[in-house]
């Protein structure tokens, strides 16, 4: 039964978890993609 | 043959007028039969299905690609980048006539065109969704009609006029930010409602939030792509000031749909994860999401970014096109496609061919009514008697 999400909290724990992780990559892929557009500029 | 001949000279038979006029004949002659007939008559709407292609199409789609007004006009006016000063007046125009269309598509929906005013003087309902998104959209219609009049004052050589409501151009700027972020998310939360009938790859509690984002993309993409059909159909009509600036407004709009739609990609990944609805992805209704989040979502993110740092005017003029296929496709995703997804295909909505006709008729009038005024008004050019107010 490991794993499986039977209870709201079940829920709430591996949506933020995965929500979370999500956020943390976007914050460092907001920067790199910003240099990226940005790195030819004058 | 002389009255098919145009003042300039030029002739009136051209390919794009008879089929402009062809539509419009067409659409005439279903508007007679939507009015008198009703919405059976012409319409494969149904309690199942009371909003089709009307509201998919030309009410969704219509209001986020003329959110270019707002974005422009707020870049230009708010955020002080006048390098964008020669975007505003087609962007306005486009907004105006958008809107201007939106509102009169919506009579063929709602009927009873005398009713429009209803939800102000009988039933205020001011709880409602629907009443925010008539509010704001009679109100923004009314501000993008005051911020488009200058053009019109100056081709009617009414200067006074004129300089009072250029004075108004950045209260009107606000007013139009303020109520575009209104309803454009507020056109998102409609389907908050039908947390049943939207497939839960679409349906998100963030549906506003990504209604608004989208419309911004929406907003520089057409800005882009309306400037590019200029530049093909009305070069002439330019000014050295326009055609100066054109590939700084294509570029410079290109890197910020870029990131905005690097954002967009973002909290719709959020959206996955909140919901959990990862498992959905490997279904056939996760392949036509995928579809339009890879296709017109990462892919002219990627495209605008690429032509951006390469300074690359024709890749961002392309790309703005494939943007704008985005919107529309994620307006009639949400609206039709995967609305009502758990019904049996025979009770699926297809839209009728003369509601299709109706669409066709309205964007038709919209591309006459803005090539009438591009052509009259100093729209692509600055008015040589108020170059200095500029």
């Amino acid at each position: 039964m490991e794993g499986q999400i039977v209870t709201l909290q079940d829920f709430m724990y591996s949506t933020k978890s995965i929500t979370y992780l999500v956020i943390v990559a976007a914050l460092i892929l907001f920067p790199i993609f910003w240099r990226f557009l940005t790195s030819r500029d004058e | 043959m002389s009255d098919t001949k145009t003042a300039t000279g030029g002739t009136l038979l051209t390919p794009f007028n008879m089929v402009a006029g062809l539509i419009l004949l067409v659409g005439s002659v279903i508007t007679v039969l939507r009015f008198t007939g009703g919405l059976g008559a012409v319409s494969n709407l149904s309690d199942y299905n009371p909003w089709g292609l009307w509201i998919g199409f030309d009410l969704l789609v219509g209001v986020a690609l003329a959110a270019g007004g707002f974005v422009t006009s707020a870049a230009c006016y708010i955020f002080g980048l006048k390098r964008y000063h020669s975007a505003v007046r087609p962007a306005i125009l486009t907004a105006f006539l958008g809107y201007a269309l939106v509102v009169f598509a919506l009579h063929y929906d709602v009927g009873r065109p005398w009713r429009l005013p209803y939800p102000f003087i009988v039933q205020p309902g001011t709880t409602s969704l629907l009443f925010e998104v008539g509010a704001c959209v009679a109100l923004y219609l009314t501000v993008l009609f005051i911020e488009y009049t200058p053009a019109a004052l100056e081709w009617l050589g009414l200067k006074r006029a004129r300089s009072i409501v250029v004075k108004l151009t950045l209260l009107l700027t606000i007013f139009g930010v303020v109520l575009s972020t209104l309803h454009q998310s507020s056109l998102g939360a409609l389907y908050l409602i039908a947390p049943s009938k939207l497939h839960p790859l679409w349906y998100s509690g963030y549906l506003p939030v990504y209604f608004f984002i989208s419309a911004i993309i929406a907003g520089l993409s057409m800005v882009i792509f309306e400037g590019s059909l200029a530049h093909k159909h009305f070069h002439d009509k330019m000014d050295e000031t326009h055609l100066a600036e054109a590939d700084g407004v294509t570029l410079g709009f290109g890197k910020a749909a870029a990131f905005v739609l690097f954002g967009y990609f973002v909290i719709k990944v959020i959206g996955l994860a909140v919901d959990n609805n990862w498992h959905y992805l490997t279904t056939g209704w996760g392949v036509w999401y995928l579809f339009e989040i890879v296709g017109f979502v990462l892919l002219p993110c990627y495209l605008y970014a690429i032509g951006a740092r390469d300074k690359n005017v024709k890749l961002i003029r392309r790309t703005s096109g494939l943007a704008v296929l985005g919107i529309v496709l994620n307006r009639l995703n949400i609206s039709l496609i995967a609305f009502n997804y758990h019904l049996p295909s025979s009770e699926r909505y297809v839209p009728h061919w003369m509601e299709i006709g109706i669409t066709l008729f309205v964007v038709t009038i919209g591309v006459l009514v803005y090539r009438f005024i591009v052509t009259h008004m100093p729209i692509l050019y600055e008015h040589p008697d108020f170059k200095e107010d500029h």
